[in-house]
């Protein structure tokens, strides 16, 4: 995977190389290059499924991060590509120009996240939410908690406990923190 | 299917939309679903028909969103083990596999030898019960309702094996981060071997009534073809790729757990139709049998099957992140798992194959279907939407 790198590296601006595995390894690029990017390593480098499209929310640091998995069956090898997006107005470009089904995937992170990927087919149409009017659920700011209590009432007779309080009191009794 | 060429029926216009005017009295709206005999589970497809023959489809999931992804940001990475489970219904042990896999790789744990095997035999045991399903499914869409009866009796004796092993029917829970709960009960081998027996039995019966039914073959041969050229663009694995002469299977092309060790070849078709991808999941069925029957005789009988965990309250797992996937009966399972160095994954990502297969393929292959094809092209896909909508 070193030696992958080292070629793309010559044609592009790569970022972070994380090797975590001796068939999977990720890379950070930038958003700009991506699509290029993607469309070599399916057409020269034989990276050409489409496992996964997904975004991890790292609310602290003001980004969303975008990974692309590629799979190689040939060489059985895995490559994520990472790229860090702005979540204000968080945008990317579209690629069900190089994989039918990522419109899909994408059509559910503009649902779950609020991504924007212009151009893409039936984006705006509902998803897995049908009629969903509040935040995008998946960031890491909407509260699922805070908003279970304001749109659901709470059913009398009901005990709640926190999990973690209640499984230590359960496992140690009142022997305190272990 | 029509005998004449539709490949460029419905009309498009110059902006790829379809050209179809709903208000020209020629077309009509159809739901297929969520609750109809010809749906595989909780989803509904919209369909635009004229005349019997389809000319536009929608895939609507939603239905089961249970938000796995999401509750499991809020939970240890011990309570997320029992959810898991909960994402796909019919063959649930494939995610506690990945999940497991994916949090020991991230927290550098190394589990017993004998857990490897115990897990391989548990995932071969869950493929047997989601083929039958299957199966089932697949003859009751052409009318055959009996042999959905025959492969839920055998089905139900391979549930008293998993009861015995795990102590549960449906979501065994058996496949924890760090190994597996317990080894095999005393006597297990030779039970499993009655069971064996019993569905291989059964399968000869379906062989005979289903895929040497006329009806069956009628209906079901060169129906549904799907083009080696979509493999790729539509993210198509499992038996709906080696239906069509692609070889895709991870227990060969990126062997894990103990399959390096057994003796077996990919099943293949050649014909991509309905009646080649039952025929694929027939004859993978039979040779999960086979692999059930190799891990019961290669595996050691004694031995550890869980490592020490750290205390699981308490459990924080350095940055990282990582993919696991494994064959599962539909194609390419995967957990995309990200971590923090909290107590908490950041983010878990569920990569079910029914999220290519149902939508994006489904849509395309249905058009210029007849309506009576629908449900058995659907079925013969294999999909099951919890793991779509997670």
């Amino acid at each position: 995977m070193q030696q992958l790198y080292d070629t793309l590296s010559q044609r592009f601006s790569l970022g972070e190389f994380t090797r975590q595995r001796a068939d999977l390894a990720f890379i950070t690029v930038g958003a700009v290059r991506l699509h290029a990017l993607l469309r070599h390593l399916r057409d020269q480098e034989g990276f050409t499924h489409l496992v996964l499209l997904t975004a991890v929310d790292w609310l602290e640091d003001g980004q969303f991060q975008l990974t692309y998995l590629l799979n190689n069956r040939a060489k059985c090898q895995d490559l994520g590509l990472r790229v860090m997006i702005a979540r204000d107005n968080a945008s990317m470009e579209s690629i069900h120009d190089l994989w039918a089904a990522a419109a899909t995937y994408q059509r559910e992170l503009r649902e779950m996240f609020g991504i924007d990927f212009p151009g893409s087919p039936r984006l705006m149409d509902d998803f897995i939410l049908e009629g969903w009017n509040a935040a995008p659920p998946y960031r890491r700011d909407f509260d699922t908690l805070e908003y279970a209590r304001a749109t659901y009432r709470e059913r009398p007779g009901r005990e709640t406990r926190d999990p973690a309080a209640h499984m230590k009191q359960q496992l140690y009794g009142d022997k305190g923190d272990v | 299917m029509f005998e004449l060429d539709r490949s460029q029926y419905p009309q498009k216009k110059a902006d790829g939309t379809l050209d179809i005017d709903l208000t020209s009295g020629k077309y009509l709206k159809l739901w297929q679903g969520p609750q109809h005999p010809g749906i595989t589970g909780n989803m509904a497809i919209e369909l635009t028909v004229c005349g019997d023959e389809v000319v536009d489809a929608t895939t609507h999931v939603g239905y089961l969103h249970r938000g796995f992804e999401k509750l499991m940001e809020r939970r240890t990475f011990m309570q997320c083990f029992p959810i898991v489970c909960r994402i796909c219904v019919p063959e649930p042990d494939f995610n506690e596999y990945c999940y497991a896999a994916a949090v020991e790789e991230l927290a550098g744990l190394e589990i017993p030898e004998l857990a490897h095997w115990i897990r391989t035999l548990i995932l071969e045991m869950g493929r047997v019960n989601s083929y039958l399903m299957y199966l089932g499914g697949q003859a009751g869409a052409f009318g055959q309702g009996v042999i959905g009866q025959w492969t839920t009796y055998v089905r139900d004796l391979m549930l008293d094996r998993f009861e015995e092993l795990t102590g549960a029917r449906i979501y065994h829970m058996f496949i924890i981060p760090g190994g597996v709960r317990d080894n095999l009960p005393d006597g297990f081998a030779g039970r499993m071997e009655e069971t064996l027996r019993e569905i291989e039995s059964v399968l000869a019966d379906v062989d005979r009534v289903m895929f040497h039914n006329a009806v069956f073959k009628k209906r079901a041969v060169g129906v549904g073809v799907i083009d080696t050229a979509w493999l790729d663009s539509y993210g198509i694995t499992g038996p709906n790729a080696r239906a069509a002469g692609v070889a895709k299977d991870v227990r060969k092309d990126q062997p894990y757990l103990v399959y390096p060790e057994l003796d077996f070849e990919a099943v293949t078709g050649k014909d991509s139709d309905i009646y080649t991808r039952a025929d694929v999941r027939r004859r993978d069925l039979l040779l999960s049998l086979d692999l059930i029957r190799q891990i019961l005789a290669k595996m050691p009988k004694t031995g550890a099957v869980m490592t020490k965990l750290p205390n699981v309250l308490h459990w924080k797992i350095p940055r990282g992140e990582t993919y696991v996937r494994g064959e599962c009966s539909r194609g390419e399972y995967g957990y995309y798992l990200v971590t923090d160095g909290s107590g908490y994954p950041r983010r878990v990502n569920v990569r079910g194959p029914s999220y290519t297969h149902s939508i994006a393929l489904f849509e395309r292959m249905v058009i210029n279907a007849n309506i009576s094809d629908v449900a058995a092209l659907l079925v013969s896909l294999h999909t099951y939407p919890p793991e779509i909508e997670r």
